[in-house]
């Protein structure tokens, strides 16, 4: 394994950000993001590189994709027992998401040179979106939990940036600081996990982690199972906790109000980060530790299931109704999520019971894929329209049809219509959850028909419905906006047929995926039917979608308001948080610690006003003083001496 | 009646507060001058008696006095040149009313 290659993956887009950062204004033009971008290119191929040497050469042995650490290093050395190690861990999974993250992140580079051209801030737009780059990679390359958190927290604060790059608008600045807040308020819950994990786990190595906590006879796993709270034990307590911080930054349901704001940001990035890379941090999460939740005898994976299948729910409701096309296709990223995270929830470890595990894995991917194309596709619509809402579209395919292509190819594998790539992804998942839970497997297929549905009222809506006369026709965009959609639309296509399970799977040896075409035919079917009443409803203008919300009234609302979950955080915060715990604070915060502050401020001027007089810039008062204090220490010595 | 080591301190105590009661009460920069050069021919009449009456063999103390009363010279010659410009720009040589540098 070439550890310079690996180490150079990450370390060339934080060397794009370091000279992008720090020297934005000498470059000129769309300089800096030709440098990000080759940067990124050579850090692509060398992980295609890496990865290839993995999985064909290093990586295999007898028959089991085996973890290797490629590198270590002591960071901190507490005691003899409490070490921090930096190192590279390389498995399937990292090798998966290094590819995903090098090469989405590199179609985005190319297509931001184009998207982003004339921005006063270009170079700090790249430097960003290097800095994401490098903390994303890092974080999936990470060895040890502890190390993985530092990477976790930048790619929050890469987000942050990101979010609020239009930081001009009062809106994004908003959308910023919630993104922060919620994933931070999460991120809370993940480091509390990392202690009681590694506290009673006795390391903060993944490898030695799972070694220590999942074996029922070492002492660890004892501890860790015998020691609780609230009746929970602390195993659990740390996976939940683990599980918090995940589902915070994968946007999953309670957790997810921070991601449709996000939208605020530029739409490439909305492209890169919060849909194919960042906010799947945290389905990687747990499926880095997936053999602590697996084996670890607890049941924190039917949380995780049961979270993933109510968000996907929800947000394939909400998303029916939205209007903001990059709401819609927020929604629909946090219901894919939702998808993984279920498929990994219902997953048992090894061999057979392990597919839910490859199944989410696999959609991580192949959504990746679809997911950026969307929103590279809905920038280049949005870019064309210079709207957001799908009421100032419609009949865009005859002006834009390479965006109107890909869009569709993206559309039809995001419904899971064959043999686009979003098909086997989701099949498996729900071959998966049949296997495991009927109740989340017919869950999940109502929200698959949902899905095709949601996402073809949004492609008509854009494409078909009505013709309109547009103010500017400045054409499709160039080569760089458009190339990045063919190439991730080809991919779109292909990317199915990858035998996926042959290289990832819970346990490291092969699966070879089998698919039933007669379990097939129920959600195909459903898929197909989603996109037939998108197409009655609005592939023309009609007046039914219209009244077809009024027949629905309540419910209409309630999905149109998003289930109020916005509200209801606002209620608590404001009339709850506010009135019980701020104001108080505040009353103690001004009146007693204010107040002792002020106090001691108003004694010391007193003292200075009474004696500022002494201050007389008289030099024979000076001289007087002087004298005196002479004259006393003399009394005084002659007074001691004579003792 | 013998004339002692006493009687030189007592004269050069008194000569000390002379001068220091002229100092811290007098508002004639000149008198001020003047009240310095008392507490230093003070110091001088303890350096002399001193030398005289404990090391008569030793000249160190005759030695200080000559410095201490060539370098208040020297202080008297700046001093004068000091008070002379003072009165030149304030037409005053009252310490209580040359008070510009304080505000």
């Amino acid at each position: 394994m070439n550890v310079l290659y690996l180490l150079l993956i990450p370390l060339l887009p934080f060397a794009g950000f370091l000279l992008t950062g720090l020297f934005g204004k000498a470059f000129r033009g769309s300089s800096a993001g030709l440098l990000n971008t080759t940067l990124l290119l050579i850090s692509f191929l060398l992980s295609v590189k890496v990865v290839s040497d993995y999985f064909f050469i290093h990586g295999l042995l007898e028959d089991r994709y085996v973890p290797i650490i490629a590198f270590q290093l002591e960071w901190l050395r507490f005691s003899e027992d409490l070490v921090i190690n930096m190192g590279v861990l390389m498995d399937p999974l990292t090798a998966v998401m290094l590819l995903v993250v090098t090469f989405i992140s590199l179609m985005v580079h190319m297509y931001s040179i184009a998207y982003m051209k004339g921005e006063e801030r270009f170079a700090t737009y790249f430097s960003f979106l290097s800095l994401f780059t490098f903390s994303m990679l890092g974080l999936v390359m990470s060895s040890n939990i502890f190390q993985t958190y530092i990477f976790w927290e930048l790619v929050g604060v890469s987000s942050f940036l990101l979010i609020g790059y239009y930081f001009q608008k009062p809106s994004a600045v908003a959308a910023s600081k919630k993104a922060f807040i919620v994933t931070r308020f999460a991120d809370l819950g993940f480091l509390i996990g990392i202690l009681v994990l590694s506290y009673y786990g006795n390391s903060f190595d993944f490898l030695a982690l799972s070694a220590n906590l999942t074996s029922y006879d070492s002492s660890f796993h004892q501890a860790a199972i015998g020691a609780g709270f609230l009746g929970i034990s602390a195993l659990s307590w740390g996976l939940i906790l683990v599980f918090m911080g995940g589902a915070g930054k994968s946007a999953m349901f309670p957790l997810h109000i921070w991601l449709p704001d996000a939208m605020e940001g530029p739409t490439p990035v909305s492209a890169l980060i919060h849909a194919a890379t960042m906010v799947v941090a945290g389905v990687f999460l747990v499926a880095r530790m997936f053999a602590l939740f697996a084996l670890g005898g607890t049941n924190v994976l039917e949380l995780v299931a049961w979270t993933g299948i109510i968000s996907a729910m929800m947000a394939a409701l909400i998303a029916c109704t939205q209007q903001d096309i990059k709401r819609v296709l927020a929604y629909s990223t946090m219901s894919q999520i939702g998808f993984m995270m279920f498929a990994i929830g219902v997953s048992g470890y090894g061999s057979e019971s392990g597919l839910g595990y490859t199944a989410g894995m696999f959609h991580l991917f192949t959504h990746a894929m679809f997911k950026a194309l969307l929103f590279l596709g809905a920038g280049a619509v949005i870019h064309f329209v210079h709207s957001n809402y799908m009421d100032d579209m419609g009949g865009l395919r005859k002006m834009m049809p390479v965006t109107h292509i890909t869009f569709l190819l993206a559309c039809l594998a995001i419904a899971g219509i064959p043999p686009f790539a979003g098909f086997f992804s989701k099949e498996e998942i729900l071959l998966a959850s049949y296997n495991a839970n009927r109740i989340i497997f017919w869950l999940a297929l109502f929200t698959s028909g949902l899905t095709a549905f949601y996402m073809f009222r949004l492609y008509f809506s854009i494409f078909w419905k009505k013709e309109k006369a547009y103010q500017n026709h400045q054409g499709e965009g160039g080569g760089l906006l458009l190339t990045p959609l063919v190439i991730l639309g080809i991919l779109t296509v292909v990317s199915g047929f990858i035998p996926f399970g042959n290289f990832v799977s819970s346990d490291g040896v092969p699966v070879s995926p089998h698919l039933d075409l007669k379990f097939s035919i129920l959600p195909v079917g459903l898929s197909l039917a989603g996109i037939i009443i998108a197409s009655r409803l609005y592939m023309k203008e009609s007046v039914l979608p219209e009244k077809l919300s009024a027949r629905l009234g309540r419910i209409y609302k309630l999905l149109r308001g998003k289930f109020y979950i916005d509200e209801i955080y606002l209620f608590i915060a404001k009339k709850i948080i506010f009135r019980f715990i701020s104001r108080p604070a505040a009353w103690v915060d001004r009146n007693i610690v204010d107040g002792l502050i002020n106090t001691s401020a108003a004694a010391t001027q007193l003292f200075s006003i009474s004696t500022s007089g002494m201050q007389s810039g008289k030099l024979q008062h000076y001289a007087g003083y002087f004298l005196s204090g002479v004259l006393l220490l003399i009394v005084l010595f002659i007074f001691l001496l004579s003792n | 009646m013998e004339i002692g080591l006493n009687h030189f301190l007592v004269l050069s105590t008194a000569l000390f507060f002379i001068g220091v009661y002229g100092f811290l009460t007098r508002r004639n920069l000149i008198t001020l001058l003047m009240s310095v050069e008392l507490i230093l021919n003070s110091v001088n009449i303890n350096f002399v008696a001193f030398n005289k009456y404990l090391y008569p063999e030793n000249l160190d103390g005759l030695f200080f006095s000559v410095f201490i009363i060539a370098i208040a010279a020297a202080e008297a010659a700046v001093a004068i040149a000091i008070i002379i410009n003072l009165y030149r720009n304030f037409n005053t040589i009252d310490v209580e009313e040359t008070d510009t540098m304080k505000y």
